[in-house]
């Protein structure tokens, strides 16, 4: 390990280091506030090395063509691609963190263990972001998913310490699943590498245009490929491997639903895209897997969709509308058809441009609950009633936010649907647009019910619902994204489509 | 041709005309301080609107066709795979559109002057809705048309939900769930129409459809789904559910928008869009034009006769009218230039005139509902003796909805039926059956409400305030102006339209595609 890769790696390690320092911190000083404000100064730090690290100052190494940087034996990477994400996962967490402060005193006691954990979760995901190497996606998905667990279970309520174990178990099998896939890959390649793996699967197919000479034929890397997506799916949140999501949804911590939403879809999504339009890109392959995330995204959109109509509670709703939106996001996996095209790079585009897009919207929502639910006490669709006099100012940011989700213009979500869609027709894949619209009109009478009951139901009581000025933070941020990106979508589609440049190989 | 690529530049007026809507909601979210601030800088707001669609009415030149008052600003989103420019401009068929949105936009203020509840939140989305409106009849960018086209949903929803009366809720979503289906299926076509010639402006994509420029989906599957998305909105029969229940249940001022320009949307998005992109595809399909509208026209005026609320009345006679709109297009289908020409500028007339005269309908039903508190038909009656002006407005609005000559309804229909008779002889004759049952309900529906025994319920019902006075007259005068010299609007209409229709017979060969 050289100075070089301490450098690159920095981001993680200065929030892995805050994480430790505000354990220890905990024992000696009981002055919360003063801990947290270490906190808030601390995320500084990591964001500022990712900013330093974009701008590419003070990297001694010789860049390579395509201005990425590897370190670590290869298997780290440093480009705009896993630079964005990291901006992504580090504005996530600031927001999760600032609008569990208030959230936080129904754990009083674990309160800082919680907010560490959180870091080592961001940590993971900024990990699996930077990796191109199929067994540190592995460790860094681990590293993700143990303080997730912990985190979902840290309320210590019944339903708190079931979701923890009932995500404990379903990730231990879908990761028992992705090793098995990367075993099968590794296997019939012979490299862990993402680079590796495509060069050696195009000297294969190169002989006779398929696999068809390699071990098992065209089905052992396909097994391998199917495994890979089983393993990611359930990271996304997508049909069928969406089982868990309601249940754990409904059981957590409402920031640590926030976080599990936007943040560990968004890794997941990072690492489908580095594998599959890195290490599967040859177009024999990218076929097959293209036309299986198309009939999950049909599958995840029409399910998620369905289902929420019947949902009283709204985190479990907002559960039903995430596997929902994964299936939106899956349809920009869809356009593969030709590495040549141009447009191919579009649809990873999309999914990266949607991803911000929903992370905006989903935490919004999410922040409004919170500031809801901390002063009702309940999560079901219900005790909503008349929020809308009771609270005029979150009432319309949770409105925004179900406007967004809906994708009703003029919000982000609108643009990101419209942009996928675009993609996606695009491919040629007029039936999954059209599966995609329908559904969108299903989902506009579940969100819409929930405006409703704000604003027209009679409140349940008349006292006045006020959020503490961080949840307003945090609410009035994401609000701002979801409408200035709704008009002006124009930098985010930029930055990912400079960020996606950077997935081929 | 040539002028139609040159579409540059930036002028302001349109720019103003659909964003000071927005601007006056801004401004009563931040500055009113009670609720008669909020209804001055509304009705301020609606006349200002107004001014300026008749200064753009003034100043569309005539003399030249194609799109005028170019407000364009290319680098909105300037992304290679999704290239978004704001591009505003109107032409023959949308000035006459802006007009009618202006003037029924006011009148929509002024009969809502009355609203008590929550009156602030009342007149923002009313505002907002104006302005969407606008957005639509000038927007020359697909994305923009179909952002504007969707915005429109969310007042509309908040409008009939919270200031409606009876099933509001089931109304207000119902109207919400099927407009967002059929522009979800728009969309997928605009997208379809984007891959394909690799722009959103709709200037040039007619050019460059009638190029030959490859479709990624068959011509007529583009054109199903463009088309579903504004029947959805016109209504076309089968999918007019939602209309009768909207309308029943809305506030006066928004079944006026809802009736006078909203549905009009539709029937325009059916003009600059199908018929502009794809011609002959609508020239070919032009039988279902036909027979939909057939059935429209009689459905809904058979339907109209049995109603007994009134305003459920109103509303499924505008379906039944609506059905002309589409006869007027299904006109496109003949061989000469000016017949097709004729039977759109007819149809474009019909969306105008019916805008007016509904609007004036739903204002005086929403009237007589204020004093009697009841729209069952046999309570009512003999009404015209204690509210006379509002009962003569009444009778002039139904006079000219059964096309009695010298209202602009008359002007509309013949044109309507001049258009289509030489292209669809029987199905034309069959649907001039509809003016006879028009004027049978509209006649019976007068007789039973204002005139004969009066009630004794209603001895002390007092007539028309002078703030009522003022939208009532200038639909009033709308309706006789247009209907005494409807050259006004159908010359700016033709110069719309006449582009559009010489397409249709200048390439054949697309037609074997």
């Amino acid at each position: 390990m050289t100075l070089q890769d301490i450098y690159l790696l920095s981001p993680e390690i200065s929030l892995a280091g805050l994480a430790l320092i505000i354990v220890v911190l905990d024992v000696f000083i009981k002055n919360k506030i003063l801990v947290q404000s270490v906190i808030g100064i601390g995320l500084l730090v990591p964001v500022i090395l990712s900013v330093l690290l974009w701008n590419g100052i003070g990297i001694q190494a010789e860049l390579d063509s395509n201005n990425q940087v590897f370190g670590l034996f290869n298997t780290l990477i440093v480009d705009k691609f896993t630079l964005l994400f990291k901006f992504l996962f580090l504005g996530i967490l600031s927001i999760v963190m600032i609008s569990s402060v208030s959230y936080a005193h129904r754990f009083e006691k674990t309160k800082m263990e919680y907010f560490s954990l959180l870091m080592f979760a961001t940590v993971g995901m900024m990990l699996l972001a930077s990796t191109r190497e199929l067994i540190t996606i592995y460790i860094s998905l681990e590293l993700t998913a143990l303080p997730m667990a912990v985190l979902i279970s840290i309320s210590g309520n019944k339903l708190s310490s079931e979701s923890g174990i009932k995500f404990l178990i379903l990730s231990a099998i879908s990761s028992a699943l992705l090793l098995y896939g990367m075993v099968w890959v590794y296997g019939l390649t012979g490299t862990t590498d993402v680079a590796e793996i495509f060069h050696s699967i195009e000297g294969m197919s190169r002989q006779n245009g398929d696999l068809s000479n390699t071990a098992f034929g065209n089905y052992g890397l396909l097994l391998g490929v199917i495994l890979i997506v089983a393993g990611f799916g359930f990271k996304i949140s997508s049909v069928p491997f969406h089982m868990w999501v309601p249940d754990v949804y409904q059981g957590a911590p409402t920031p640590i639903t926030a976080f599990l939403s936007v943040a560990s879809k968004a890794a997941g999504f990072a690492v489908i895209l580095r594998v599959f339009y890195g290490s599967f890109s040859s177009e024999s392959l990218s076929i097959e897997w293209s036309m299986i995330f198309a009939i999950m995204a049909v599958l995840s959109m029409a399910i998620g969709n369905f289902v929420a109509i019947s949902q009283k509670n709204i985190k479990r709703l907002l559960a039903y509308s995430t596997i929902a939106h994964a299936g939106y996001i899956m349809m920009g996996l869809t356009v593969v058809s030709s590495r040549m095209d141009d447009f191919t790079l579009a649809g990873p585009g999309g999914v990266v441009f949607y991803l911000i897009g929903y992370a905006a919207t989903n935490l919004a929502a999410f922040v409004a609950v919170i500031a809801i639910s901390n002063k009702t006490g309940s999560d079901l669709i219900e005790d909503f009633a008349g929020i809308g006099r009771r609270s005029p100012a979150i009432a319309i940011c949770l409105a925004v936010a179900l406007i967004s989700l809906t994708g009703l213009p003029p919000t982000v979500g609108f643009m990101a649907k419209l942009h996928v869609f675009t993609v996606a027709l695009n491919g040629g894949l007029w039936w999954l647009v059209l599966a995609g619209t329908i559904s969108s009109v299903v989902s506009a009478y579940y969100y819409l019910k929930v405006i409703k009951v704000m604003y027209l139901s009679d409140p349940l009581e008349n006292v006045r619902i006020k959020a503490d000025p961080l949840t307003s933070i945090a609410l009035a941020v994401t609000v701002l994204a979801i409408v200035v990106f709704g008009f002006y979508p124009t930098p985010v589609i930029k930055a990912a489509t400079i960020a996606v440049e950077f997935l081929l190989i | 041709m040539d002028g139609l690529t040159q579409n540059t530049g930036f002028n302001g007026l349109l720019t103003a005309l659909v964003f000071l809507p927005f601007v006056f909601a801004l401004f009563i979210f931040i500055f009113s301080r009670n609720d008669n601030q909020v209804r001055l800088i509304a009705g301020f707001g609606g006349l200002v609107e107004l001014i300026l669609s008749i200064f753009v009415f003034i100043t569309y030149n005539r003399g030249e066709s194609g799109f005028q008052l170019i407000d364009r600003f290319s680098s909105w989103i300037p992304v290679d795979s999704f290239r978004v420019e704001y591009f505003l401009g109107v032409d023959g068929l949308s000035v006459p559109m802006v007009l009618l949105t202006g003037l029924l936009g006011l009148v929509a203020i002024l009969a809502s002057m009355g609203i008590t509840y929550r009156v602030k939140q009342y007149f923002i989305w009313i505002l907002i809705l104006q302005g969407a409106v606008f957005g639509v009849f000038t927007s020359l960018d697909f994305i923009m048309f179909f952002l504007f086209w969707e915005l429109e949903l969310i007042p509309m929803f908040f409008l009939i939900s919270v200031w409606g009366t009876g099933r509001k809720d089931y109304s207000a979503m119902k109207f919400i769930i099927f407009t967002f289906l059929g522009s979800a299926f728009m969309l997928v076509g605009i997208v379809a129409l984007y891959i394909s010639a690799g722009t959103f402006d709709m200037t040039t994509l007619p050019i460059l459809v009638q190029e030959g420029i490859k479709l990624v989906i068959p011509a007529g599957a583009i054109f199903g789904l463009l088309f579903v998305g504004f029947a959805v909105k016109l209504p076309v029969w089968p999918l007019h559910t939602w209309l009768p229940d909207a309308h029943t249940d809305a506030p006066t001022a928004v079944s006026v928008l809802l009736a006078g320009v909203l549905l009009k949307m539709g029937g325009y998005g059916m003009i600059r869009v199908t018929a502009s992109i794809m011609p002959d595809v609508m020239a070919d399909m032009a039988w279902l034009l036909v027979a939909a509208g057939v059935i429209n026209v009689l459905y809904g005026a058979v339907v109209t006769v049995r109603q007994t609320d009134l305003k459920r009345l109103v509303a499924f006679s505008s379906i039944s009218h609506m059905g002309y709109v589409l006869i007027g297009l299904s006109a496109i289908a003949s061989k000469g230039v000016d017949a097709a020409a004729v039977g759109l500028t007819g149809a474009s007339m019909q969306m105008f005139t019916h805008g007016t005269i509904t609007g004036l309908m739903f204002l005086t039903v929403g009237m007589i509902y204020d004093r009697t508190h009841t729209r069952y038909i046999p309570d009512l009656g003999g009404l015209s003796n204690r509210i006379p002006i509002i009962g003569a407005a009444f009778l002039i609005a139904g006079l000219a909805s059964l096309g009695l000559p010298g209202t602009s309804g008359f002007a509309a229909e013949i044109l309507v039926f001049l258009g289509a008779f030489p292209v669809w002889p029987w199905p034309t004759a069959l649907a001039v059956f509809g003016v006879v049952i028009t004027a049978g309900y509209i006649l019976w529906m007068s007789q039973r409400t204002l005139f004969g025994p009066m009630n004794n319920r209603w001895t002390k019902l007092t007539d028309a305030t002078k703030l009522e006075l003022i939208p009532i007259g200038m639909l009033v005068a709308a309706i006789l102006i247009f209907g005494i010299y409807p050259a006004f609007l159908t010359d700016l209409f033709k110069m719309g339209i006449e582009p559009i229709v010489a397409m249709v017979n200048s390439s054949p060969e697309i037609l074997s595609r």
